[in-house]
């Protein structure tokens, strides 16, 4: 109901965060491309009430189910630069997106991919719900391998390749010599392209769904054996449009060792170049940095957990002596503690003898007496009654909860009502499609 | 308080420190030197002499690797004696080397011992082994320390009683082009986890016809972090535990060091043992494992990377030698003219003479030999008591003792001479030839066998066919060569050696000769064509030496392993079966190694059933093709005039023929896998798929051949109809078959009706 980007995050939607840290990078000619006319319709309504004198965005609306390369395609005739950051609406990372970008220009690769570890936020809470995490963890891994400098991205797995054994290709490992291969790390879902390769590459496969399954993975593939042409025209032009330029790229060209790429394409006499390869970088956050994708549930808790917690620079909110932020409209009833780790938004309501732990509450909610809430999101304009208990779950806007619902690890569609007494385990509840 | 914790930390420390060289002096450090490589690489010299007696820069081999171990700290060493272990064990009892304090050199001789595995078998037997030990063979040449690769060993294994072995390995990228290392040994692809070290995956004698490396994915889930190299090198230097000798022990079919033992214990998890890597930065480690790394250790010594074994140092048993300007080493009483001309990185023995105007360089000549006048020598290595008469020119050779050059011959790149042979005037002998005065073997030797044999039974299967066409091959040229008798020139001696296993292509990979620079060119281009193929479907294409047409390669173009296996199971059927009907071997014996093959690969009796089948047809086809050409008569078919690649010519009626009598002899076989009507209609949809794809010189018969079956009462009624059912909902291009076939299915229905 609410379009993923809008997801709100510490009472802020998850865009916002991605937004946020584009323009402190700089980067401000932004095109938002969203799925279906309907989603569009309110992530524009929001932006241009949020950025209107900030940012130049536009709001792109493909049609659902095209993929992420699909999406690409489709607004590819707005894409003037000669790279592009394309960023997934739902990261929720302080990486700058500059750096990215300057490690894609410094190697003039054709594509540079941001990778960040595999958080383990998920794990550390203890509980049922991190045994389950577990097993289900793999499904999220990428296998990574990189050259011993971590600059260069030499094979990536994603997906159902996962599951089987990992194949290498040894040609690119007699190139390279050698392979670091990671197991830990994910795809953060920020990749810097060159604008001309990728619409090639679109254009020429147009069975490439996502970027992630099969763009990335065909110019990681294919980059000893380069079928695009960018290492001719392009640098060309480049030369003719500026000498000077070509002269210092080439005393920078000189001053490092050649990478492994400039050395295979060389013929075996140190001749001219007589193949064409490019070059596939990644970009790898730092462990400090934060950096993870908002895509299931157990994720969104975990980041609405570490964006209030750990993580709370993140936030742009000032904490209060007690580690929490609860709005100054806010009201308490009596005896109602509110935990560090914590968030209560604008004109909230809580009743007497409540208990908040690590859980982030929207605005104008109305909680009645003797409400424990842990570990759990509750969206904006919702109702719970009194003596509630709810663990681990998220419930959606304008839901409302009566006396003595008990709730774990569940979550709650916008609008339900759920009836008293009730208690539930790791369900979903949401009210019926008419 | 703290200051007090820290002492008592630092006093554990030291008494750590102290529990270790303790621990190394209880424990004496032993090593296994094997001096027999058991491979057949250095023939035909090794047909005279073991190969650790083969000169290196004028010093036998076993004495580097000795002197090596004596400044490494070994104190007793077991040198394993096999082949000319007579030989060894004389050359040992005359030098100093067991004569030297604190170091004890022991010999263990043994004569019926084919395989390294073997070897440490007895070893285990014997008892003499007590703890850790170097496991080295003969032909290495060091100066690595040990402590620091020893120590680490240890601790490894005081904390986890599974870690028997420490690899050590030396950084050396293999040459892109070739695919081997400067050493002449092929790529390897080693995976190591770069915290631990340990080694997880080892492939050498990489197959080439695979384009990808199989990572399996516990491995992963077990280990985040891998490094992939093939930038290192294998220095056959190994610090065990002794353990790993009843390892061998237990494991009585491990032969080969590498390709048994350690991918043994790397694919075997249930025992959990570990292997470790020890990578060594600066100093030197080498094996000679051929003749170009023969060529490169000894250049590696004269340029003193080997240092101290060096010419000039006396480690062992080698005469005083000089070091001049340029890399000379010169030893004493050396004749030579003053016109003579001898190059950097040069070494001349003992005693030798060098007549005017002769031309030296980057050459190792031996002691007393005489070189006459107007003699090009260039990289070349001449063992001891040559005679080289006037105006011959070596380029790139290897000349064993008391060869006898007369004047003008000329030995192109890659030659080697052994012993006491004699090239007559002006000849020339061929380029990587081999010139002994022993006859080439004929039969090969099991160790032989074991050198090419791969791990799986069925390969050996395979390869013992291929044996035999060798050997038939062998036998052919040796009687073609006595009956020319190989001339070396005029008053020349001994026999040239064909090159028949390996190929002449594969002789200038290990050649003492640099690769010449078509090879690279062609290589290099070959390589391209390679990346091509992998990038355009990056499956593993098999390339296995077949004896069927290439259109089975075809048929590997499965990227899936379970598709593989049944490839491959597929060809072993078809193996079996192509032998049976060569050596008439009885039907129900071929049911039983059909049968024995099904479990082995876990397939079903459809599978069976669909493989014998598709041998069978594959048969028919190959039976007047073959015989045509003059290649092995598989089947003796009276029908076998019409030679012709163009099918469409072929007289269909010849190949229905053909196939009738195949089935009809071969029926028992065939219907023993059909139990049920499912393996039938997987008879019918293999014939299908065969006709489309590989033996599409089947598709006009098709209709034919499926009444000839069931004429013979292989397949059912009920299967061909249930196959046209089942077909009736398919593509339009799927029904070809079926249409084809519809008189008869339509003869079949009509005649079930009437049944009814």
């Amino acid at each position: 109901e609410v379009p993923k980007a809008l997801l709100p995050v510490a009472n802020r939607p998850v865009l916002s965060y991605v937004l946020e840290q584009l323009e402190l990078s700089n980067i401000k000619d932004l095109i938002v491309v969203v799925e279906g006319a309907d989603a569009a319709l309110r992530v524009g309504g929001w932006i241009s009430a949020a950025y209107v004198d900030r940012l130049h965005v536009e709001v792109a609306t493909v049609p659902e189910d095209v993929g992420t390369a699909g999406a690409l395609r489709a607004i590819a005739h707005h894409l003037t630069a000669k790279d592009v950051l394309v960023v997934s609406g739902d990261l929720v990372s302080d990486v700058p997106p500059g750096a990215v970008t300057a490690a894609h220009r410094r190697h003039d690769a054709v594509v540079t991919a941001m990778i960040c570890s595999v958080p383990v936020s998920g794990l550390s809470e203890a509980g049922s719900s991190g045994a389950k995490d577990k097993t289900k963890k793999p499904g999220r891994y990428n296998i990574i391998g990189m050259d011993p400098t971590k600059q260069f991205l030499l094979h990536i797995a994603t997906g159902a390749e996962l599951e089987k054994d990992t194949r290498i290709r040894k040609s690119i490992l007699r190139a390279v010599g050698q392979m670091d291969i990671r197991a830990d790390l994910m795809d953060a879902h920020m990749y810097a392209f060159n604008r001309s390769v990728l619409q090639e590459v679109l254009d020429q496969k147009d069975k490439f769904q996502s970027l992630k399954q099969d763009v990335l993975p065909y110019l990681v593939r294919s980059q000893l054996k380069s079928e695009i042409l960018i290492n001719g025209a392009p640098q060309g032009q480049q030369a003719k449009e500026n000498g000077n330029d070509k002269v210092s790229y080439r005393i920078l060209a000189n001053a490092s060792t050649p990478s492994f790429h400039e050395l295979y394409a060389l013929g075996p006499n140190g001749s001219a170049p007589v193949r064409r390869t490019h070059k596939c970088c990644v970009y790898i956050a730092s462990n400090s940095k934060y950096c993870v994708r908002l895509n299931s549930i157990q994720a969104f808790m975990d980041i609405n957990r570490d964006v209030i917690g750990e993580a709370n620079h993140l936030s742009g909110y000032n904490f209060s002596a007690q580690n929490n932020i609860i709005h100054p409209s806010a009201e308490l009833g009596s005896k109602t503690t509110v935990g560090p780790h914590c968030m209560l938004g604008e004109g909230s309501q809580m009743g007497d003898k409540c208990s908040v732990k690590r859980s982030v509450i929207g605005r104008h909610c109305r909680i009645g007496s003797n409400v424990k809430v842990v570990n759990s999101v509750v969206m904006n304009h919702v109702t719970i009654g009194d003596g509630c208990s709810i663990q681990g779950s998220v419930i959606c806007s304008n839901a409302q909860l009566q006396e003595r619902v008990a709730l774990k690890d569940c979550q709650v569609g916008q609008g339900y009502v759920v009836s008293a007494g009730c208690e539930y385990k790791g369900e979903s509840l949401a009210r019926k499609e008419k | 308080m703290g200051a007090q914790k820290k002492r008592a930390a630092a006093a554990a420390a030291a008494a750590r420190v102290s529990e270790d060289p303790d621990d190394l002096a209880r424990q004496p450090l032993q090593a296994i030197l094997l001096a027999d490589s058991f491979t057949t690489k250095f023939r035909p010299i090794t047909l005279e002499r073991p190969k650790v007696l083969l000169p290196l820069v004028n010093v036998p081999m076993i004495n580097y690797t000795l002197a090596w171990l004596e400044a490494a700290g070994v104190a007793e060493v077991f040198v394993f004696c096999c082949a000319h272990s007579k030989q060894v064990i004389d050359y040992l009892e005359n030098s100093e080397w067991f004569s030297q304090p604190n170091f004890t050199v022991k010999t263990i001789e043994s004569h019926n011992i084919i395989s390294a595995g073997d070897a440490l078998r007895l070893i285990y037997e014997q008892n003499v082994i007590h703890g850790d030990f170097v496991l080295i063979s003969g032909d290495t040449v060091s100066n690595m320390s040990l402590t620091q690769a020893l120590q680490e060993h240890k601790e490894r294994k005081k904390k986890d009683n599974n870690a028997v072995m420490t690899m050590i390995i030396k950084k050396s990228k293999p040459s892109p082009i070739t695919r081997q290392s400067r050493l002449g040994t092929d790529e390897l692809f080693m995976a190591i986890d770069p915290n631990t070290k340990q080694l997880l995956y080892y492939e050498d004698k990489a197959d080439h016809s695979k384009g990808t490396i199989c990572l399996d994915k516990m491995l992963l889930a077990e280990n985040p972090s891998i490094s992939l190299h093939n930038d290192k090198q294998d220095c056959y230097i190994d610090i065990c535990s002794p353990e790993v000798l009843s390892l061998f022990t237990d494991n009585f079919d491990y032969q080969h060091l590498r390709r048994h033992f350690v991918k043994g214990l790397l694919l075997d998890d249930i025992m959990g043992y570990k292997i470790f890597t020890h990578e060594i930065h600066s100093s030197y480690a080498a094996r000679i494992d051929n003749y170009r790394s023969y060529d490169i250790v000894s250049k590696d010594i004269i340029q003193r990377w080997t240092y101290p074994y060096v010419p000039d140092v006396k480690f062992c048993g080698n005469r005083a030698t000089k070091l001049e300007r340029r890399g000379m080493y010169r030893a004493l009483e050396i004749e030579q003219s003053r016109s003579a001309q001898v190059g950097s990185f040069t070494v001349i023995g003992y005693g030798t003479k060098i007549g005017s105007n002769s031309k030296i360089s980057d050459s190792v000549i031996g002691e007393g030999c005489t070189i006459g006048s107007n003699v090009l020598i260039e990289g070349s290595y001449i063992w001891d008591n040559v005679i080289i008469e006037d105006g011959c020119e070596l380029r790139h050779v290897i000349v064993c003792d008391g060869v006898i050059m007369k004047a003008g011959a000329v030995l192109k790149p890659g030659v080697v001479l052994s012993f006491k042979v004699v090239i007559g005037e002006r000849f020339v002998v061929p380029a990587y030839s081999k010139v002994s005065l022993l006859q080439q073997p004929t039969v090969h030797d099991s160790d032989e066998e074991l050198e090419y044999a791969d791990n799986s039974s069925g390969t050996v299967e395979f390869s013992s066919i291929q044996g035999t066409a060798d050997q038939s091959n062998g036998e052919m040229t040796s009687e073609s060569s006595e009956a020319h008798k190989p001339k070396l020139g005029t008053g020349g001696v001994g026999y040239i050696w064909s090159i028949c296993e390996g190929g002449q292509e594969e002789e200038w990979r290990h050649s003492v000769a640099p690769i010449p620079e078509d090879k690279l060119t062609e290589l290099s281009e070959a390589m391209d064509d390679d990346q091509e193929l992998v990038t355009q479907d990056r499956t593993a294409l098999s390339t296995s030496g077949e004896l069927i047409s290439d259109s089975n390669a075809s048929e590997g173009d499965d990227n899936e392993d379970s598709k593989d296996d049944s490839v491959y199971f597929e060809k072993e059927v078809e193996a079996t079966f192509l032998r049976a009907v060569e050596e008439n071997v009885k039907v129900d014996h071929v049911i039983l190694e059909v049968n024995s093959l099904r479990l082995s690969y876990n397939m079903t009796s459809a599978d069976c059933a669909g493989a014998v089948f598709y041998s069978m047809m594959k048969l028919a086809i190959k039976t007047p093709h073959s015989s045509a050409i003059g290649l092995l008569t598989l089947y003796p078919s009276p029908f076998s005039m019409v030679a012709s690649n163009a099918y469409p010519i072929y007289l269909s009626g010849e190949l229905q023929q053909n196939t009738a009598n195949i089935i009809t002899t071969w029926q028992k076989l065939l219907k023993s896998y059909l139990l049920e009507i499912d393996e039938e209609i997987e008879i019918i949809l293999k014939f299908e798929e065969m006709c489309l794809e590989s033996a599409k010189e089947f598709s006009p018969l098709f209709a034919r051949i499926l009444h000839i079956l069931y004429d013979k009462d292989i397949l059912q009624e009920d299967a061909i109809l249930r196959w046209a059912d089942e077909k009736e909902g398919a593509d339009e291009s799927d029904k070809v078959f079926v249409r084809q076939s519809e008189k008869f299915i339509q003869w079949l229905r009509e005649a079930s009706e009437e049944e009814d």
